[in-house]
Formats: C-alpha cells, structure tokens, sequence
C-alpha cells in the first residue's frame, strides 16, 4: 500500500464534508427530515408509499442536481468525472446501487453522515459493510481480474 | 406551508450538491482510490464523510433535544433497531456497485449535471433497482399478513 499524500486535497474533501454536514443540519433542524439520498429519491417514485412527503423530497433533488451545475459554473473543468466502467456496468451497478441502498435502508449519506451522527447501531453496522464490500470489489477488480 | 419546507429542501439539497462536488465525491476515480487499499490508497474522501461528521454529530445531538423543528410539528427519525439480513444484505449489495462504479445514489444525481450520458444510465437503473426493491418488500409485507391473517380468518368461519 502507498499512500496518496496531497494536502490541498484534503482540505478541499473537509471543506466539501462541511458543507454536506451544514446541509444535513438544516435540513433536520428546519424540516425535522434525515438527509438520506436513496431514501428521500425512492419517496418521489411512484412506488413510494406516502405522497405527502413528495414535493420536499422532489425540491432536495432538483437541489442536488442545481449544486453541481452551480459547481460547475463556478469552477468551470473542476466537476471532474473519470468513469470507471462501461455502459452494462454502469446500468448493472446502478441496478445493485439502488437495490441494495433500498434493502439496505440507505447509503453514504443516511447511514454514513446522518446515522452515525445519531451514534444508530444499524448505520454504523451498515456503513461498515459498505465500505468494506467496496473496497473488497475494487480489490478484486483492480488487482485480481 | 408546503412551500416554506420546499424552498428550503431545495437550498439544503443545493449545499449538499456543492458540498459532494466540492468534496471529490463525484469524481468515480476518486471514490476507486479511496477504496482501493491494495494500491495508491487517496485517504482524501475520509476527510468528506470525517468533516460532515463533524458538524452532524454535536448538532444532531443538541437539535434532538429540541421539542420540534422549525417549520414542523416533529422529527421524523428511522424507527428500525435490530440488525437483520436486509441490513446486511443491502448494504453488501451496495457496496459492491459502489467499487464497481465509484458512484453512491448521492454524487450520481449531482453528476447528472455533466451531462453524461453514462450517468443519466446508472441513474436511471438505480432508479429501476429501488423500484424493484421496494417492490419485494410490499409483497413480503403481504405475504406476511396473509399469514398472519389468515388462521385467525380461518377461526373466524369456523366459529
């Protein structure tokens, strides 16, 4: 193992990391709902079980996406995107992505930022199985395949 | 009402939009090298969900303590306790399209806004795979009720 040692990096991923745990506190201290991605889009499909939450659900996303045009715009050539797969694996991963992060009952940011953040024994338990099923996977992608 | 809970839904979803940005998120060569132990290991994204943390883990504590939150009659938190095999299983799921791709449900919609169609795909069969899934779980809920239900139904016509 090596380590990647760039400084400006981190203090760019801290900033960023704030940035997201200032969104995620706002969003519970004024709507009183957890910033969790998979489930906030899976409760504006139509196979969400309550509508009353929809038209927040639909804001927050429609924000996501406005963020990183605006990150764009500020930054023009910084939104980078190197893509690691294919067309079949984008559309199986996706398939996984959101099967599991809906069986799972959340991804990085329910789990990872706003469950531990509630010290829930369930995120940090599911936040481990991520991370180490990810990195098993990149291990046999990259260095056994 | 509704519309004071939308307008700021849509300023927390723009923060977190940026903050993924800002924060290398979106970048799938950089989730890879991140996770990727065996190799040049880039410990950049632990400074992401690490900064997040930072502020969620104090102020969540304190904003729980209050009675309601601003614009709402109440919090509304995961009501879920065990560990069970959905937990499990799911997370496991994930985690394997997440090396795959580099990409979480989060960083994938923010990157919609590239315009790459490789991104419009994996999100589009997210999407697809959470419809699935949420499907699975309705009819295990029914045939759990069936059951459930049914020898007391069965009681019911016998007496």
């Amino acid at each position: 193992m090596e380590i990647v040692i760039q400084p400006e990096q981190w203090l760019r991923s801290l900033a960023g990391g704030l940035l997201i745990g200032f969104s995620a506190v706002l969003l519970l201290g004024i709507n009183g709902r957890i910033a969790g991605i998979s489930s906030i889009l899976a409760g504006i499909l139509p196979s969400a079980r309550v509508m009353s939450e929809w038209s927040w659900r639909a804001m927050f996303i429609v924000g996501l996406i406005l963020g990183g045009a605006v990150f764009a715009l500020l930054w023009p050539g910084a939104l980078q995107h190197t893509l690691q797969t294919g067309w079949t694996g984008m559309a199986l991963a996706g398939l996984i992505v959101g099967f599991g992060t809906r069986m799972g009952s959340g991804c990085t940011s329910g789990h990872g930022v706003c469950g531990i953040a509630r010290t829930s024994r369930r995120s940090i338990v599911a936040t481990i199985t991520f991370m180490a099923c990810g990195m098993l996977t990149v291990f046999i992608v990259h260095h056994v395949l | 009402m509704t519309l004071r809970k939308s307008l700021s839904a849509l300023l927390c979803g723009l923060l977190f939009g940026i903050g993924l940005s800002l924060g290398g998120m979106t970048d799938p060569a950089k989730v890879v090298a991140f996770l990727d132990l065996a190799g040049h290991w880039d410990p950049s994204l632990a400074f992401v969900m690490g900064g997040a943390l930072l502020l969620t883990t104090p102020a969540f504590r304190w904003l729980l303590r209050l009675k309601r939150p601003m614009f709402e009659e109440r919090f509304v938190l995961p009501t879920k306790q065990d560990l069970d095999f959905n937990l499990l299983a799911g997370s496991a799921l994930f985690g394997i399209g997440w090396g795959i791709t580099g990409l979480c449900p989060g960083p994938a919609i923010v990157a919609l806004a590239t315009g790459v169609p490789q991104f419009f795909v994996f999100v589009a069969a997210m999407i697809a795979g959470m419809w699935l899934s949420d499907r699975v779980t309705l009819l295990q809920t029914r045939r759990q009720m069936m059951r459930a239900g049914l020898p007391s139904a069965s009681n019911l016509s016998g007496s």
